[in-house]
């Protein structure tokens, strides 16, 4: 649905965006990530139609983005990080005059708006005017804006940004039950949003491709180990190197009050670990497993990694 | 087209939806009123005296003496008033953002100029409508001529026209709208003052300043002549400022 093949995008000597390439399937829900200044917004202003790229290629909805704007523009829903909000207008005239500029006939207008004002769950501040609305709402009403001309793909520039942790955990259930419907690429720089919500993921930095493929998939091609953080009664050297005696363990080493017990994927040693806890009486507080995405995503944002 | 439709209609909304277009007009108003009331006050003591002598009393002229004045202060009033209905028109867009909501909308860059710029022409003509309204005192008591009084009027759609397209340009180069108001001013007043450079300086240098100064071109149209030589200047300056807008549009987002 979405397809980004060597997108790049220079503002005079800084490169924004290099050789970006990366597709997105019919149906999903996908994450840009990436810390900020990464070039997460640069690569959604270009899909959709803000900005020109210097060079590459890019197409939505089988539209190119730079021959066929206009069909792009109306296949594509778009939540800017600002959220484009005239504050003096009410939720709902705002709204019928997004659908006006999105060229939906005016027999149609009402009730796509009173459709996106359901789904978007803003029926009790849809009188209201703008500005005297909460921010959760108006993020709201920055994503039932993108949707009212039912766009086939939706592309949302950090919807959870600057939200509290209810209205966040709002935000990601609408997107959540959006799945299916639309095509949705979101942008992030907070992982677990993507661990969350998204079935694939795009990790950019400073404007290049780091990885990109669905979540399973880049957990198991980039961690050639597996392991479990082990926090005990004490998580010394000594209990260290108990864990160091069991056949097929690789790495271990004390991180702080854990202990991290690496192995070669292909066999699971949890249960090896765990009867090594009980055996010795060492007092188990938590076990939990490396999470191998976030270990490749804390290393790209290091700069320790490329590709 | 209707695309353009809409973008007026939201224009003017905004303009009705805040205080700005009550204020302005109320503003306005009461200067060209002020103005209208001092000129008919001092008109009428004139003419008084100028009847007594049978060489003046032919000279006495309802329209040069009053609407032709009258006109000029507009056109000094609406220096002050144009940028007033333009520095908010695309500078707040850029800077809350929502001209990524137009820039992303299947709408032409010119498309968004031109419903900005005619919901601001729109705005001054209910002003001039207005203001005509005080003319109904001069007809019903006096006898001025009906043309000149129209041409006046349409000198002063005119002025609008272009001042206003001036404007646009200067909201759209910037996101501050003090400093859109403020360039709009000042290019406004040299526009105006230009023609008092022709005075000292001679040769051809003196009839292009003359041409550029809108206060000549707006001359002949208060005394009753329609010329197309003005109306061509009215014309070509204000699509040259539409132009300049939809290019600094367009280039800011090539860059």
């Amino acid at each position: 649905m979405i397809e980004v093949r060597e997108l790049t995008k220079k503002y005079g000597e800084l490169v924004a965006v290099r050789d970006l390439t990366f597709t997105v399937g019919a149906g999903r829900i996908w994450g840009l990530l990436g810390p900020n200044a990464a070039g997460k917004t640069t690569t959604m202003r270009i899909l959709t139609g803000y900005l020109p790229a210097t060079s590459g290629h890019a197409t939505v909805a089988g539209f190119d983005v730079f021959e066929k704007p206009d069909d792009v523009k109306r296949s594509i829903g778009y939540l800017p990080e600002v959220v484009p909000l005239y504050l003096d207008m009410t939720v709902t005239s705002y709204l019928a005059f997004v659908a006006e500029i999105k060229q939906i006939p005016k027999a149609r207008r009402k009730a796509a708006v009173a459709r996106v004002v359901e789904s978007a769950g803003l029926g009790d501040v849809s009188r209201r005017i703008i500005k005297t609305i909460s921010r959760g709402f108006k993020q709201r009403v920055g994503i039932a804006q993108a949707m009212i001309h039912d766009p086939k793909v939706l592309v949302l520039d950090e919807p959870t940004i600057g939200l509290d942790p209810a209205q966040i955990r709002e935000i990601r259930e609408l997107i959540r039950s959006l799945r299916g419907e639309h095509t949705i690429l979101l942008s992030t720089h907070i992982l677990p949003e993507v661990t969350q919500i998204c079935d694939g993921v795009v990790i950019i930095n400073q404007g290049r491709l780091m990885a990109s493929g669905s979540l399973a998939d880049l957990a198991a091609s980039f961690e050639k180990t597996d392991g479990v953080l082990v926090r005990l009664h004490r998580s010394g050297p000594e209990e260290a190197a108990l864990f160091r005696g069991l056949p097929g363990v690789g790495k271990v080493a004390v991180e702080g009050d854990e202990i991290r017990v690496e192995w070669n994927r292909g066999r699971d040693l949890r249960d090896d670990v765990a009867r090594l806890v009980l055996d010795k009486g060492l007092g188990l507080k938590e076990m939990r497993s490396v999470a191998g995405i976030e270990e490749l995503y804390m290393k790209i944002v290091a700069g320790g990694l490329e590709q | 087209m209707r695309n353009i439709w809409s973008l007026v209609k939201k224009e003017l909304r905004t303009y009705f939806s805040s205080p700005i277009a009550y204020v302005v007009i109320a503003g306005f108003l009461l200067l060209v009123g002020y103005f209208f009331y001092s000129l008919v006050s001092w008109f009428n003591a004139a003419a008084i005296q100028m009847t007594q002598n049978p060489y003046y009393a032919q000279q006495v002229n309802i329209n040069e003496m009053v609407f032709s004045p009258l006109f000029h202060n507009m056109t000094i009033i609406l220096i002050l008033v144009a940028p007033l209905l333009t520095m908010r028109l695309l500078a707040e867009e850029k800077k809350s953002g929502t001209d990524e909501l137009l820039f992303t909308s299947p709408l032409s860059v010119g498309e968004i100029v031109l419903g900005k710029y005619i919901a601001a022409l729109i705005m001054w003509v209910i002003m001039l409508g207005l203001t005509a309204l005080l003319s109904i005192f001069a007809f019903a008591y006096g006898n001025p001529e009906l043309a000149p009084w129209l041409t006046g009027y349409l000198g002063l759609f005119f002025m609008g026209a272009l001042f206003i397209a001036i404007g646009l340009f200067f909201s759209s180069l910037t996101e501050n709208q003090i400093v859109a108001a403020f360039l709009t001013v000042v290019t406004l007043l040299l526009l105006l003052v230009l023609n008092w450079a022709t005075s000292s300086g001679g040769g051809s240098w003196k009839t292009v300043l003359g041409y550029l100064s809108f206060s000549e071109h707006f001359e002949d149209m208060t005394r009753g002549i329609l010329d197309t030589k003005d109306i061509v200047y009215y014309l070509t300056f204000s699509a040259f400022g539409l132009f300049l807008t939809h290019s600094v549009i367009q280039s800011r987002r090539w860059r």
